[in-house]
């Protein structure tokens, strides 16, 4: 025990030494927590839509009208016709053409049916789906609007459905994203750091000369381990402070189980970072790998892109990161409030991961070759 | 009991087809000071790192300490220091925190610490830059305060991997002075070297030649026998008819 | 010019002995394709949602058959929605009220923490319960898709991943490589050498420019024959267009590395101050028009979002040169800035 105290004493200085380890431990987090859920904004708002009204009626003026104030859509001007109005989407001025056929109100009146022709760059497929999907919305409501008026009599045949939305009723991304950013940041630090942080000792040279000495192969990776526990709890707390303070995201449930299951996760992400070090000789090859390793996780993790959607092969390489759990389970504690009878499944899992990233690393590392 | 530092019997070490160390055996006394020489690729450090038990033999046997490098290598760490090639204390530690760290891990007390790392400073005469930090020091410095450093704990035998490359002569000179007031002391030396004038400072010396130890015995007897005016030439004699290129 | 090319073919050396540059050069690029292409799909399919009904009866039956039916939902069992949720084991809940055949109204719940999801099967469902039935006075919405009528999830990505990519080659392993020569000293050696300082970077450059292309034409043959998505403009100005990237990124690199002094400092600058950005505001994933002003005028320094724009205008709207001069002219103007700025800076570290 008095040596690991050497060890963790020695580790502490050398990390509060570092002027170039520091802000990428402590300030970096912060400024990317506060720039990143600005940027990574799924939203589909600001569509704008390239209009060509051939018709001119009352009726295409005030569906226009309606289509602006919609909040979603952002008309983007009149075209005379319809190449013109491709012109607008080939230079991504416009994402989707709306255009509202010559007698559109007299046919509508007098024929009963008439079409309205919507055309989307659907390249970014997300944006044209939910685009057209939102448009049709518009239209169907102002379609029921103008039955109302031109058969007053009629009663609604329809099913009245009423969505609600729970958790994030104002559909705000934010509050989506920040939790998962909040991970990754955490993840991207500690991983890294520990991983190069090792290898360090090995390119340097230092590591050999603990190795001759009696520290316990325990000790020294519990050395290691510790000083960079400590710092992914510091790293997490001004986190949530600043989704409190910043994005008024307060965790609705329980911050004990929260920090429980972080502190395995922390056990886990450093299992790993070591498992890469013992892989490694110099702190180049140990980014290249983590970097790799950790641009899969990222992506897999069910941060941008809902692991649901993935065919099987996905989900299961998304159920082989430990970081999966924790964005969902994140997620699920400060959204949904879920307590621990709701996460007991994904803890067992983070545990059994850091197990055996643990047991892997500390049996690939060797005091002697 | 047992007044051997090092015995050593067939030892070897193969890294596949290649046979660095090729089954040597030699006894070290204790409190001798005992040279290590080969020509560059000889497989001194490889030797060097099995008795410290930073590798696993291939086969043969040896004891450090009176402990099996088998099977005791832990026991061994306990009672020796070591000072690699590469410069290995923390650079960005200062001079009185590596005593401190490395005392600590192993085992002396705080009154130990205290009253050693005084003791140090004040024999290197480190006073004004015990807050230093060690990457600061001129190499020369660094060298005997990293020698100083491996034998803190007062180890049964140090091994010494070319302590003195690169630094210059007088300091050279010193940092021998440190090594034989540390064999006063009572601590085996175990050293290697390439200068010859630092191998007639030892006790007994070997010099290896591929893998194998051709020549043991005192520098004196060493001269006399390869009729020799200086260690050098006797080095030339044995290194000459090495097959394997230096490295 | 012979020693020219010893000089690249030491470089080449370089980079086929090292597993781990490997794994980075053609392991991460296949990779994301396939990734991009297969796993990460916007797509909802097989959403679990749960099914509370309170009334019984033929009517409401009828419709979660149907529910059932589409291959949207999967009915998951059980009816306490609010522990459902907690675990998240559903996305979506339907209620039938219990007088549902007289009032007609059913209620959506949705999991809206993931708002775009809850949105998409809110949508889903209202389309499923209530399909569009001929009314009186019917306005139809005719809607094409347009360049990706199948709604081919990968076609936004590979423009995004030969981007990244491409920027994380050029700059990241040029700088690398020449900060390694640095640290080693042996970029002293090849400096003292009768050669032209000009040509060793010339030739440190170059291995990276050819790598590049060769990742580039993997891409792009991944995506066409592996991910379907066609290349509908002229081949020969899509891979003109990309050199001129290519060889912005390589300035980025020589830039990079003539204001570093260690390997792990080029990493992290380039990893960390070019890759970051480039993901977040090339606009491949996150649309740039939800951002506020001043991080949308950062993206305008961002070469890739320029190259992004070409490489969706020529290679999936099959237009020409004219749609894309303006973005050719910017991505063309930067490369010269930088490369410009990273000679002079290389000449005074030299002088």
């Amino acid at each position: 025990m008095r040596t690991l105290r050497f060890l963790l004493e020695k580790e502490f200085k050398q990390i509060f030494r570092d002027k170039g380890l520091l802000p990428v431990i402590f300030i970096m987090p912060v400024i990317q927590l506060l720039i990143m859920p600005l940027a990574a904004n799924f939203d589909v708002k600001n569509i704008n839509l390239a209009v060509i009204d051939h018709d001119h009626s009352s009726y295409s003026q005030q569906l226009l009208s309606k289509i602006g104030s919609s909040g979603y859509f952002h008309i983007t001007g009149n075209a005379a016709s319809f190449p013109e109005a491709m012109k607008q989407i080939e230079s991504e001025e416009a994402d989707i053409i709306i255009e509202i056929p010559a007698n559109f109100e007299e046919q509508l009146i007098k024929e009963g049916a008439e079409p309205i022709y919507l055309a989307a760059d659907a390249i970014n497929g997300t944006k044209a789906g939910l685009g057209s999907s939102y448009l049709n919305t518009i239209l169907a409501d102002f379609n029921s609007e103008i039955r109302m008026k031109l058969l007053p009599q009629q009663a609604n045949t329809g099913i009245d459905i009423r969505s609600s939305d729970w958790f994030n009723p104002y559909l705000n991304y934010r509050i989506y994203m920040v939790p998962g950013i909040l991970v990754i940041l955490v993840t991207m630090v500690c991983g890294f750091i520990a991983a190069l942080n090792i290898v360090k000792e090995k390119e340097v040279g230092t590591i050999e000369q603990i190795n001759v000495t009696p520290v316990k192969k325990w000790e020294f990776i519990m050395g290691k381990m510790i000083p960079f526990w400590i710092i992914g709890m510091i790293d997490f707390t001004i986190g949530l402070l600043i989704a409190r303070l910043v994005y008024g995201i307060i965790p609705v449930g329980n911050l004990f189980l929260l920090y429980g299951f972080l502190s395995v996760y922390l056990v886990a992400l450093l299992g790993f970072g070591l498992l890469i070090s013992t892989y490694s000789d110099t702190q180049l090859q140990a980014m290249f790998v983590a970097f790799f390793f950790i641009i899969i996780f990222i992506l897999m993790s069910g941060l941008f892109i809902s692991v649901d959607n993935m065919p099987v092969w996905g989900k299961v390489i998304a159920r082989l990161s430990p970081v999966t759990y924790f964005i969902d389970v994140m997620r699920m504690i400060i959204l949904k409030g879920s307590g621990f009878s709701d996460i007991k499944i994904p803890l067992l899992i983070e545990i059994a991961f850091a197990v055996i990233l643990n047991g892997w690393a500390i049996f690939n590392y060797r005091k002697t070759a | 009991m047992n007044e051997k530092a090092i015995t050593c019997k067939g030892l070897t070490k193969r890294f596949g087809d290649f046979i660095a160390v090729d089954n040597i055996s030699f006894e070290v006394n204790t409190g001798e000071i005992f040279g290590f020489l080969g020509a560059n690729g000889a497989g001194k450090t490889t030797a060097m790192r099995m008795l410290c038990g930073l590798s696993f033999p291939s086969s043969g046997e040896a004891t450090v300490a009176g402990y099996d490098v088998f099977t005791k290598q832990e026991s061994i760490k306990k009672n020796i220091g070591y000072m690699s090639q590469k410069f290995s204390l923390y650079e960005n530690l200062t001079v009185k925190e590596n005593i401190r760290f490395y005392g600590g891990i192993y085992g002396l007390t705080n009154a130990e610490l205290k009253e050693k790392g005084e003791g140090l400073i004040n024999k290197l005469g480190l006073h004004s830059e015990s807050k230093k930090l060690v990457g600061e020091l001129p190499l020369g410095w660094k060298q005997k305060l990293a020698f100083s450093v491996a034998i803190i704990h007062q180890p049964k035998i140090v091994f010494l991997d070319e302590p003195t490359g690169g630094v210059d002569p007088v300091t050279r000179r010193q940092f021998w002075d440190l090594i034989y007031d540390a064999a006063d002391s009572g601590i085996t030396i175990f050293v290697t070297t390439h200068y010859m004038d630092e191998a007639e400072y030892c006790n007994r010396i070997s010099i290896m030649v591929d893998g194998r130890i051709d020549a043991l015995d005192t520098p004196a007897n060493l001269k006399q026998q390869y009729k020799a005016e200086t260690m050098d030439e006797v080095f030339y004699a044995l290194a000459r008819g090495a097959k394997r290129s230096a490295d | 010019m012979k020693q020219f090319l010893v000089f690249v073919r030491k470089e080449f050396y370089h980079v086929f002995r090292d597993r781990r540059t490997l794994l980075i050069l053609f392991g991460l690029p296949i990779m994301q394709i396939l990734l991009f292409g297969y796993a990460l799909t916007t797509e909802v399919k097989n959403a679990k949602i749960i099914v509370v009904d309170q009334a019984k009866d033929a009517a409401s039956e009828q419709l979660i058959a149907k529910i059932n039916a589409s291959s949207y939902f999967d009915i998951e069992p059980g009816e306490d929605m609010e522990a459902a949720f907690k675990k998240g084991n559903i996305r979506c809940a339907v209620v039938f009220p219990a007088d549902f055949e007289n009032e007609k109204r059913i209620q959506i719940i949705a999991d809206a923490s993931d708002p775009n999801t809850a949105k998409t099967l809110t949508n889903y469902l209202t389309s499923i319960i209530q399909p569009p039935s001929a009314q009186p006075y019917q306005i139809i919405p005719v809607t094409r898709m347009l360049y990706n009528p199948a709604l081919n999830g990968s076609m936004n990505f590979v423009p995004g991943v030969i981007a990244l990519v491409l920027m994380i080659i050029c700059t990241t392993l040029t700088s690398v490589s020449i900060v390694r020569e640095k640290e080693n000293g042996t970029m002293e050696i090849l400096l003292v050498s009768p050669f032209n300082p000009t040509y060793v970077v010339l030739a440190k450059a170059v291995p990276y420019l050819v790598l590049s292309l060769v990742d580039f034409i993997l891409i792009i043959l991944l995506s066409v024959f592996v991910l379907d998505v066609p290349i509908r403009g002229s081949l020969l100005l899509l891979f003109a267009e990309s050199t001129l990237f290519i060889i912005s990124c390589l300035s980025l690199g020589l830039l990079i590395s003539s204001v570093t002094q260690s390997q792990q400092t080029a990493m992290l600058i380039s990893m960390m101050g070019m890759m970051l950005p480039t993901i977040l505001f090339t606009g491949f994933i996150f649309p740039l028009e939800n951002m506020p002003l001043p991080l949308r005028i950062i993206s305008y320094f961002i070469p890739s979002r320029w190259y992004y724009f070409i490489v969706k205008a020529v290679m999936l709207k099959g237009l020409g040169f004219w749609a894309v001069w303006k973005q050719t002219l910017v991505l063309a103007g930067m490369t010269v800035t930088l490369l410009t700025i990273s000679i002079k800076r290389f000449k005074i570290r030299l002088a």
